[in-house]
């Protein structure tokens, strides 16, 4: 990762985390608007797998993943040549910064003013339209709730529905303000209405910009799954499409695909399929009428060659970006996507995250889950979600002697106050004599027992200690 | 060193060693063979639950229904493909209760802002369906190119009952798409659609609001 | 990562009860009432009097080489080859499932696997290893259930409790929405997380509040004085014990003698 950032990304502070997740449960709209939203997707996303034998299609996702993962720098190797081959252009780059400049160097080389994109997660993580805005280039999003959010000068709070936060009134008050349209509650209506803007918007784009789902080494194809169509709309009607993609989105074969589109959309909106699934293998000919002329493929690294290094944490690469661990998440709910403060919130957020901005700055992250495990349960490709927050919670605070921490910026959570107090809770109950002295002079005097134990009690009545512990109960049965 | 060279040595030299290769069964993607009845039946349910329109249509009068289908909606016009089938008998038809018969015959650059705000609906073939998840496959070409399917508010699309597969599995290897691909390849399964403002769907955000599918049996 | 598939093992002549330290401090009364049951199914209880804590607060706080050191100080304790009964699926979970992990390439990996092996939840044995029919002495009532997280989804025993209590002809059980959410406790999430953690547990108990009983029962301690400590905070109308303590309850002095 290159060390000097030509444009300092993060606009929000990572590390303040805890005030933000505050704000947002005393916030009753956010936690209607999330709540109400979450139990819609969990419903939707179990009728939609009905008759389906999940956990056997969950162990093929996985395997078709690592798969990919196991051969991964031949695939890209091979979708590199094959993409050539159909004319299409490769690039690549280790970092978003270098995407960044990829990209603006495809749009100077033709002279463009003007992109639309297509949703893109990555490019979010490259914060591709801040910096094409720094360069003169402006960006626009033209999925509707990429829309809304761009309008609104703020953040997906959701990786597949990025205006999840918003509700219709607030909707309507911000189109009204930024492009005129009259203030109504009207779905439709204000559908119709950004359809006719951003129509406008498609005929002069100079360059299209979109993300990939898949992208098919064997016959070097760039799968994107939508609903809206301003995916085709992108990739198709201006004269340039430019498509970047995380370097693990590469599978093996189109038959890999049917497997994983089969877990995708069932998984994030509980629908059999989108309404498109675009595969895209090449610029258009010289025979053929529509298309763009020239189609870029932009491979981002940032972080994932890392990630890859190690065993267990090689899992993340796995994640087709559905968004179920969000979906099913009880901490989400409640704090909804905003008061991460990162690209990726959510479980998903919690375990790539860190790779991306390092533990230092991301030490909250791995912290902020009550290891409940049904992100790991619903996951279609099912990444131990869990087992990685304790990995990385190990991680941030250096806890593991045998297995010494890796990731960039760990250790950045250790306390000698906290890392003492363990200590010693370790020395005592390693210590059978000790321990059963120590709870049974707790029970004891348990009148003592303070009333007040920190945050706990805020909100809690204590426990209380039994008068006598079941040590003692068990030794006065004799046993 | 080039960025791609230093990505790909990174991923060659793990420290983690040499991945081992899982075996991959999809045999749970296979579902038994459907009849061709059962397999209509599944397609109708499955687009019709996402909005979209089914007709059952016969050889001798698919034209008829289709004109219904366009009078409906008051249709000024419709694209039609030039050298497909579909598009010479709608042409030699001689029908009079057909709209304006438009061809999609000059590259985009010179009919642009025609297309995008003079064209009421398209009619395409398709290269078959999949039962399962209600999907048309399209492989547009310079007959019937990209934007036909996507510009217009009412897209119409030919399926004949035989090419209709139980999966998209099956049907991309009944195909043997592993081959190669066309340089634009689709599965449309209903009109275009958001659910992008409070999970309320609407249909034809930059789209077709309509998608009807005639099924020749 | 596989999970382990589950086989039951014959029903044991004896087991050793690990108790956990919460049962120990502030609920020895579930793990009596657990003890009491397992005899009762003429199966003879072994207590280690030197058990202390499974470790799990130091594991998921990150904190592993402390959390080795006392699973360490956890391993000897089994010396025979008997099944060992947790009541908790949180505890149990961390025996079963991560003490493979935290042992592995030290030199105690293999004994780690082996005492894992034998760690089953205490209402899954008794069902699915001894096969209990339960004889309901109690008065007709109403109870909601909560299965822990780790109960639910490492132990993988969501269908055991409801399966125990519906042997009761007394009981009616009622089911909370969203029952498979989790209460917030999550260990020291709760109190590096109070304010989230006190979200989630207040939507759970309005979910219990909302069947219209009074009375719910859960698998595992650390959900029990969570969900029974916000409501007596706030004074909800309902009251929990552990699952262990309610079964015995309900069919005491049945078959067997009755501790107080
Ligand atoms: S981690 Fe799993 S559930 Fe979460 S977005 Fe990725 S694939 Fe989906």
């Amino acid at each position: 990762m290159s060390e000097t950032a030509e444009h300092t990304g993060h606009h929000i502070d990572v590390k303040e985390f805890h005030p933000r997740a505050q704000a947002a449960i005393h916030d009753p709209k956010i936690r209607k608007n999330f709540r109400s939203a979450m139990d819609g997707l969990m419903s939707k996303r179990k009728t939609a797998f009905e008759g389906w034998d999940l956990e056997t299609l969950r162990d093929l996702g996985a395997n078709v993943r690592l798969r990919a993962l196991a051969n991964l720098p031949d695939l890209l190797e091979q979708l590199e040549k094959k993409l050539i081959e159909n004319g299409i252009r490769v690039h690549w780059a280790v970092d978003g910064d270098e995407a960044c400049r990829i990209v603006r160097d495809i749009c100077k080389a033709r002279d463009a003013k003007t992109v639309i994109k297509g949703k893109s997660m990555v490019s979010e993580e490259m914060e591709l339209n801040h910096y094409l805005e720094e360069q003169g280039i402006e960006a626009l999003e033209s999925d509707l709730g990429e829309y809304i959010v761009q309008l609104a000068d703020e953040t997906p709070s959701h990786i597949i529905m990025p205006a999840i936060h918003k509700n219709t009134g607030e909707i309507s008050q911000l189109l009204h303000e930024k492009t005129g349209t009259d203030l109504s509650n009207d779905v439709e209506y204000l559908t119709a209405s950004a359809r006719l803007q951003l129509r406008e918007k498609f005929m002069n784009a100079d360059v299209g910009v979109s993300g990939v789902n898949f992208a098919v080494a064997e016959t070097g194809t760039l799968c994107l799954v939508e609903n809206e169509g301003n995916g085709r709309m992108t990739t198709t009607v201006p004269k340039c499409h430019i498509a970047v993609t995380g370097i693990e989105k590469v599978v093996p074969s189109m038959e890999d695909v049917s497997a994983l589109l089969a877990l995708l959309t069932r998984s994030a909106t509980g629908q059999h399929i989108t309404t498109y699934f675009n595969m895209i293998s090449g610029p258009r000919k010289a025979e053929e009428l529509d298309g763009p002329e020239e189609v870029h493929l932009v491979l981002v690294d940032n972080g994932r060659s890392s990630i890859y290094q190690d065993d267990e944490l090689l899992d993340t690469l796995r994640c087709i970006r559905c968004g179920a661990c969000m979906n099913h998440c009880p901490v989400y709910t409640r704090v909804g996507g905003h008061a991460y403060g990162t690209t990726y919130p959510g479980p998903i957020g919690k375990i790539l995250m860190p790779h991306l901005i390092g533990l230092d700055e991301g030490r909250h992250l791995p912290s902020a889950s009550s290891l409940c495990g049904a992100c790991g349960e619903v996951c279609p490709v099912k990444i131990p979600i869990p087992d990685l927050l304790v990995r990385l919670r190990q991680e941030s605070v250096d806890g593991d002697k045998l297995h010494p921490a890796k990731v960039r910026g760990h250790g950045a959570k250790r306390s000698s106050m906290e890392a003492m107090i363990w200590k010693g809770w370790a020395w005592m109950h390693a210590s059978p004599g000790i321990y059963r002295f120590g709870t049974g002079a707790a029970s004891k005097f348990r009148a003592l027992q303070p009333s007040k134990a920190g945050a706990w009690t805020d909100y809690r009545t204590p426990p209380k200690l039994a008068a006598k512990t079941l040590h003692q109960r068990m030794k006065e049965r004799g046993q | 060193m080039s960025s791609r060279e230093t990505i790909l040595q990174r991923l060659r030299n793990r420290t983690g060693g040499e991945l081992t290769v899982p075996e991959c069964d999809f045999s749970v993607l296979v579902r038994d063979d459907w009849s061709t009845k059962e397999r209509i039946e599944r397609f109708e349910k499955m687009i019709e639950s996402v909005h979209g329109e089914v007709h059952h249509c016969t050889e001798d009068m698919w034209m008829e229904r289709l004109a219904e289908v366009l009078n409906t909606r008051g249709a000024r016009n419709l694209l039609i493909p030039k050298q497909h089938e579909i598009g010479q008998s709608l042409r030699t038809a001689g029908r009079n209760d057909l709209p304006e018969l438009l061809i999609y015959d000059e590259p985009i650059e010179s009919w642009q802002s025609h297309l995008f705000n003079e064209v009421d609906a398209s009619i395409t073939s398709t290269r078959g369906g999949i039962a399962e998840t209600g999907s048309l496959i399209l492989w547009p070409n310079e007959d019937e190119p990209r934007l036909m399917s996507l510009v217009p508010p009412v897209h119409i699309a030919v399926l004949r009952a035989s090419e209709l597969y139980t999966t998209f599995h099956e049907a991309m290897k009944a195909q043997n798409w592993a081959a190669g691909m066309p340089t634009n390849a689709l599965l449309i399964s209903g009109p275009s659609k958001t659910a992008d403002i409070e999970q309320t769907l609407a249909y034809g955000v930059h789209g077709p609001k309509e998608l009807i599918v005639l099924i020749i049996e | 990562m596989v999970d382990p598939i589950k086989v039951y093992p014959a029903k044991p002549a004896k087991v050793y009860f690990y108790g956990t330290c919460l049962v120990d401090m502030f609920y020895p009364d579930a793990g009596i009432a657990g003890v009491e049951l397992l005899e009762r199914e003429g199966i003879e209880v072994l207590f280690p009097q030197n058990q202390t804590c499974c470790g799990q607060p130091a594991y998921t706080s990150g904190y592993h080489d402390e959390a080795r050191s006392v699973a360490r100080a956890q391993l000897d304790l089994f010396p025979g080859d008997w099944p060992i009964v947790v009541p908790s699926g949180s505890c149990g979970g961390m025996m079963r499932k991560h003490y493979p992990d935290l042992f592995k390439d030290t030199t105690d990996e293999v004994k780690a696997a082996e005492v894992a092996g034998r760690v089953w939840e205490l209402t899954d044995f008794l069902l699915n290893v001894c096969h209990i029919k339960l004889e309901d002495l109690g008065e007709p009532t109403t109870v909601a259930m909560h299965t822990s997280c780790s109960a639910r989804r490492e132990m993988g025993v969501a269908e055991v409790g409801p399966k125990l209590l519906g042997q009761l002809k007394n009981v009616n059980l009622v089911e909370q929405i969203r029952p498979e959410e989790c209460c917030g406790f999550g260990g020291t999430f709760a109190v590096r997380h109070p304010e989230i953690s006190s979200a989630m547990v207040s939507e759970k108990v309005d979910a219990l509040v909302d069947t219209g009983t009074r009375q719910f029962v859960t698998t595992d301690c650390g959900c029990l004085m969570n969900i029974a400590g916000y409501a007596e905070k706030n004074q909800k109308p309902v009251e929990g014990q552990h699952i262990l303590s309610f079964l015995w309850s309900r069919t005491q002095g049945k078959g067997g003698s009755s501790h107080e």
